[in-house]
C-alpha cells in the first residue's frame, strides 16, 4: 500500500527465439512475426498493417510460410512462438505477395503508394495482365441488395470512381483505397470513437462509407484527420496535398519536417509540420510519443492556416 | 471522474487515454450543469445547478464518512482538520445536496460509493470548477474527497486539473505568476531571492506584482497608467469587456505584443508584431501532465516579426540595458540553473525521451508521473507535512437570478473553436456551430423561439444578439454560449468580473440573464451563415488592419 504499484511498461519481458531464412532471431515475448523480420533485417512489404493499430489481416502482402502450417500466416498478426521456423522469401512466399500486388495494382490506383513500384518489381508483378482497367463508376455509392453482377472479362474491374471533395480540409479519392480498413479502425473504438465511417456493401462492391454516404460534413466526422493519419494508399489526404499534386507543386524533395508542439489546449500533441517553401502543406504526429500516438484533433491537425497570411497584416 | 470538464470537446486527446480506459470497462462519472459530450460518454451523469459545486461535494463527503468509506489510515496519516471536516459536512445529508443542486440523491450516494471504493479513481476538472467566484473553494472540496478517500499520490489515482492553453502550466512554472519566481519559488523568500540577484546581478523588490484583475482594479484606481500586453486579447477574453476596453482607453500608454492584430492591440500605442511560437521559434511548452517539451521552428516569420526573446533583448537594450545575443537553449539552461524543478532537464535530455515531466532535478534520476506520493510514507520525516482538509463554505454565484434575470448562462468552448478565435478562426471547419445561445427544448417552447431565430442575451451589464440553438443536453433555465465568436457575439460583455479572492478568476460560469424575442427574419440556410461569418472575419481583419 505504501509503494506505489509499478506500471505494466515496467514489468521485465521474457525473449523468444525463432528462425527465419535460416538465421536465429530474439524478440521479446508478444511480439509478431513481423517484428522479429524487422530484427532480423527483412524488407517486408505491408499496406494494412498499422503501429498504432491492432492488426487487421485484410491486405495479406506481408505472408510469409510457417513450417508446420497449412497455409501462410500473416507475419504482422501472427505471434512468435519458441522454435518457429520462418521464410520469407520462398516461391509459395514470392507467389503470394506477386498475386496480391497484381490483383490489388489491377483494380486501385496506387500512384500514391509508397514504395510499390519497387515492391512490383522484386515479385514480378503485372497488373496489367487482366487487360485494360474499367472506367470510372458513379455508382460505387449505392449499394443494391443482391448479387455483384460479373463482368464480360473484357476488362479489369476497378474501384475507379470521382473524387470526393465535400470540406476544405481533406479529401477521399476512394479509387485509391484497398479496403485496409485502418481508416474504420483509427475512426471508432480504437482511437476516435467518432463512428463516422464503415464498410458498406460487399465483396468487390464493398467501400468505405459514411452513413447513407452523406457528405463529411453531414456525418459524425469531427475532422481530426486521424483517418489521413493512417491511411497507407493516400486516398485520404490534406485539401492542401490534393490541390498541389494536382497543380503539379506537390514536392517531398523540397519539404520540411519539424516536430513540434501544438498551439491549442494543454495536452500537448506532438505535431509534425511538414513545411513546403515556407508553408505549413500537411500536418502528422509521430506514432511513437506518448501523448497523442500519432493522434491529433480537428485544430492541431488542421489549425494552422493563421500563421500564414500575417505578410499583408503586418504591412512590414 | 469528469466534473465540471467537458474533455471530449476540450481536451479530444486527453479523453482520447480516457476512451481507452472506458472500452476497458473504467466507470465514469461526469458532474457538469450540462449533458455534454463528455457526459454522453459516462455511466452517470450528475445535472448539478450552477455554482453548487462545494454542495455536491460536501454531500458527497458526508455520504462517504456516514457510509465508513473513509481510508482512515490515510486520512490520520497524511491529512489534518478531519474532525472539523466531519462537522461541517455534517448538514449535507443526500436529501439537503439533492434539494440544493438538483441531483438526485440516489445519484449522490452512487458516486459518493464508488469513488471511495474504487481501487484507482482519477478526478479531473477544468474550468467549469475553476472559472467561479469560489474557484478556489470549488478545488478544496475536491481535493477533500481525493484525500478522505486516499484517491491520490498513488499510481492511476489523483486529482487532474486539465490545463485550457498550451502553455499555462509552463509560464507559472517559469513564474509569470505575481507571487513567483521560476521552480515556483517565492518572491518573499529572501533566500530564492538572493539566488536570483546572485545570477542577475541586481537586487529585486521583496513585494508580489498584481494579478490580471488586480490590474484591472488598479488601472481603475489609476496607479497603473502603462501597460505592456504579450499574447493576449483581453478586450475579448476577461469578463466585462466593456469595462476593460475603457480601462485600455484611459491608460497613458499601451503595448501590445502579438501575432495579429486583435481587438486588443487595435487600441496599442505600439504594436510589436512576434513570432508563432509554436513553430516559429525555439523553445518549450509545459503541458498539463508537467511534462516540458522542445518546440521547434519550422517556419520563417513573415515580414517585421521578431521572435519574443529579440523583442525583449532589443526594449532592454533601449532602457539601457546591454544584455547578450541568446539562444533559447542558453536562457533554457540559466533557468535551470536556479530552478531545482527543472535542472535535469537539457535540451539534449528533452529530445531523448520526448518531453519529461517535472520535478526532474538530476539527469539520470526518475521522472515523476504523479505528485503527492509521499503522502502514503510510513515514516513520518519523509511524508512531510501534511494535507489539510479545507473547511469552505457552499456560496451561490454572485450574480444572482430574479424575475428580471431568470436565466442561468454557462459559457465554454467548442471542438473547432479556442478562446477568442484569432488562431482558430482561420480554420475553415465543416462543423463550427458559430456564435448562437443554446437553448433548451422547454425554453424555446416556452419562450416561442424557433431554431436559428436572431434573440437578444442580456445581463446586467450588456447583452448581445445570437441565434438560438436547440440543445436537449441543456436543462430548463440553463443557457450556453461558446466564448470563442466575440466578434459576432461579444459573450463577455454579458459576463460579471467577480473574481475569485485567491486565484482572482472571474465567474466567466454563471451569468444571470434573459432571453428577448427580436423578431428578426430567420436566417436562409445556414450555408450562407457560413459564408457570412467567414467573410465577416476577414472584414474584422481588414478593419483593424486600416485602423493599426
Amino acid at each position: 500500500m505504501n509503494a506505489p504499484a509499478p506500471r505494466p511498461e515496467d514489468m521485465p519481458v521474457r525473449r523468444i527465439t525463432i528462425t527465419i531464412d535460416g538465421a536465429e532471431v530474439s524478440v521479446p515475448e508478444g511480439s509478431t512475426i513481423l517484428t522479429a523480420c524487422d530484427a532480423a533485417g527483412k524488407d517486408t512489404p505491408t499496406l494494412c498493417y498499422g503501429d498504432t493499430l491492432t492488426p487487421k489481416n485484410a491486405c495479406r502482402v506481408c505472408m510469409v510460410e510457417l513450417e508446420g502450417s497449412r497455409v501462410l500466416v500473416p507475419s504482422c498478426s501472427r505471434k512468435v512462438q519458441p522454435g518457429m521456423v520462418v521464410r520469407t522469401d520462398s516461391e509459395r512466399v514470392r507467389h503470394s505477395r506477386r498475386l496480391v500486388l497484381e490483383l490489388l495494382g489491377s483494380s486501385v490506383d496506387l500512384s500514391t503508394t509508397p514504395r510499390i513500384p519497387e515492391w512490383m518489381a522484386r515479385y514480378d508483378a503485372d497488373p496489367d495482365r487482366y487487360g485494360p482497367r474499367a472506367p470510372e463508376s458513379r455508382g460505387r455509392d449505392v449499394h443494391e441488395p443482391g448479387e455483384h453482377h460479373a463482368g464480360d472479362g473484357g476488362v479489369a474491374a476497378t474501384m475507379a470512381q470521382p473524387d470526393k471533395i465535400d470540406n476544405d480540409l481533406y479529401v477521399r479519392e476512394y479509387d485509391k483505397c484497398i479496403l485496409c480498413y485502418k481508416c474504420v479502425d483509427a475512426c471508432g473504438s480504437q482511437w476516435q470513437n467518432s463512428f463516422a465511417i464503415q464498410v458498406a456493401g460487399r465483396g468487390f462492391d464493398a467501400q468505405i462509407s459514411t452513413e447513407y454516404a452523406v457528405a463529411l460534413p453531414d456525418s459524425a466526422c469531427v475532422f481530426c484527420g486521424n483517418c489521413v493519419e493512417v491511411c497507407p494508399t493516400g486516398a485520404l489526404s490534406f485539401k492542401s496535398e490534393y490541390d498541389m499534386r494536382a497543380a503539379g507543386t506537390w514536392d517531398e524533395t523540397r519539404q520540411t519536417r519539424t516536430t513540434t508542439v501544438c498551439t491549442y489546449c494543454g495536452v500537448g500533441c506532438n505535431l509534425s509540420l511538414h513545411v513546403q517553401d515556407n508553408r505549413i502543406v500537411k500536418v502528422t504526429s509521430p506514432h511513437d510519443h506518448d501523448v497523442g500516438h500519432g493522434n491529433l484533433c480537428i485544430k492541431g491537425r488542421f489549425g494552422f492556416t493563421h500563421v500564414h497570411g500575417r505578410e499583408e497584416e503586418d504591412g512590414g | 471522474m469528469f466534473w465540471g470538464s467537458n474533455a471530449r470537446e476540450a481536451h479530444p486527446i486527453f479523453f482520447h487515454h480516457a476512451l481507452k480506459a472506458i472500452h476497458k470497462g473504467a466507470k465514469v462519472y461526469a458532474v457538469d450543469p450540462r449533458r455534454s459530450k463528455t457526459a454522453e460518454w459516462a455511466d452517470t451523469w450528475l445535472g448539478l445547478d450552477v455554482g453548487t459545486d462545494v454542495a455536491l461535494a460536501y454531500g458527497v463527503g458526508r455520504e462517504i464518512v456516514h457510509a465508513g468509506l473513509v481510508n482512515a489510515a490515510f486520512v490520520a496519516n497524511a491529512s489534518i482538520g478531519f474532525e472539523d471536516y466531519v462537522a461541517a459536512c455534517e448538514p449535507w445529508t443526500l436529501e439537503a445536496t439533492a434539494r440544493e443542486t438538483g441531483v438526485p440523491a440516489e445519484l449522490i450516494r452512487e458516486l459518493a460509493h464508488d469513488y471511495a471504493r474504487a481501487r484507482r479513481a482519477q478526478l479531473c476538472w477544468t474550468l467549469g470548477i475553476t472559472e467561479h467566484h469560489n474557484g478556489t473553494d470549488n478545488v478544496r472540496a475536491l481535493c477533500n474527497l481525493a484525500l478522505l478517500t486516499g484517491q491520490v499520490g498513488r499510481w492511476g489515482a489523483g486529482l487532474v486539473p486539465v490545463r485550457g492553453q498550451n502553455n499555462v502550466q509552463g509560464g507559472g512554472d517559469m513564474g509569470a505568476i505575481p507571487r513567483n519566481l521560476p521552480g515556483f519559488q517565492d518572491v518573499g523568500n529572501a533566500e530564492h531571492r538572493a539566488k536570483f540577484e546572485r545570477l542577475w546581478g541586481v537586487t529585486m523588490p521583496p513585494k508580489y506584482g498584481l494579478t490580471l484583475s488586480e490590474m484591472m482594479e488598479a488601472m481603475d484606481e489609476g496607479h497603473l497608467t502603462s501597460v505592456y500586453v504579450i499574447g493576449e486579447n483581453p478586450v475579448q477574453s476577461d469578463a466585462d469587456t466593456t469595462a476593460v476596453a475603457r480601462r485600455l482607453r484611459n491608460l497613458d500608454h499601451l503595448v501590445v505584443q502579438d501575432i495579429f492584430l486583435t481587438k486588443t492591440a487595435s487600441f496599442a500605442d505600439v504594436v510589436l508584431p512576434s513570432t508563432a511560437a509554436w513553430c516559429e521559434s525555439e523553445g518549450t511548452f509545459t503541458n498539463s501532465e508537467r511534462r516540458v517539451q522542445r518546440v521547434r521552428k519550422a517556419l520563417e516569420p513573415p515580414g517585421s516579426a521578431k521572435d519574443d526573446i529579440e523583442i525583449m533583448r532589443l526594449i532592454a537594450a533601449r532602457l539601457g540595458h546591454v544584455w547578450p545575443i541568446q539562444s533559447a537553449e542558453q536562457i533554457w539552461d540559466e533557468l535551470r540553473a536556479v530552478s531545482p524543478a527543472h535542472h535535469g532537464m537539457s535540451y539534449r535530455i528533452l529530445e531523448q525521451r520526448g518531453g519529461v515531466q517535472w520535478p526532474f532535478p538530476d539527469e539520470n534520476g526518475p521522472e515523476s508521473p504523479f505528485l503527492h506520493g509521499r503522502l502514503w510514507e510510513t515514516d513520518p520525516e519523509k511524508r512531510g507535512r501534511a494535507a489539510p482538509l479545507g473547511i469552505v463554505a457552499h456560496r451561490l454565484p454572485v450574480d444572482k437570478l430574479d424575475d428580471d434575470f431568470p436565466l442561468r448562462l454557462t459559457t465554454g468552448r467548442r471542438l473547432t473553436d479556442y478562446n477568442t478565435g484569432v488562431q482558430s478562426g482561420g480554420l475553415n471547419s465543416p462543423i463550427r456551430v458559430g456564435a448562437c445561445v443554446d437553448i433548451s427544448p422547454e425554453d424555446m417552447a416556452r419562450l416561442g423561439l424557433n431554431e436559428g431565430e436572431v434573440v437578444r442575451v442580456a445581463s446586467r451589464r450588456g447583452s448581445v444578439l445570437a441565434p438560438a440553438r436547440r440543445d436537449p443536453g441543456l436543462r430548463p433555465g440553463l443557457l450556453f454560449m461558446a466564448c470563442n465568436f466575440p466578434d459576432e457575439a461579444d459573450v463577455n460583455a454579458l459576463t460579471i468580473e467577480a473574481n475569485d479572492p485567491i486565484s482572482k478568476t472571474a465567474e466567466f460560469k454563471a451569468t444571470a440573464v434573459k432571453v428577448e424575442k427580436t423578431n428578426a427574419p430567420l436566417p436562409e440556410q445556414s450555408a450562407d451563415a457560413d459564408t457570412t461569418d467567414r467573410e465577416r472575419h476577414g472584414n474584422a481583419l481588414a478593419t483593424a488592419n486600416e485602423e493599426g
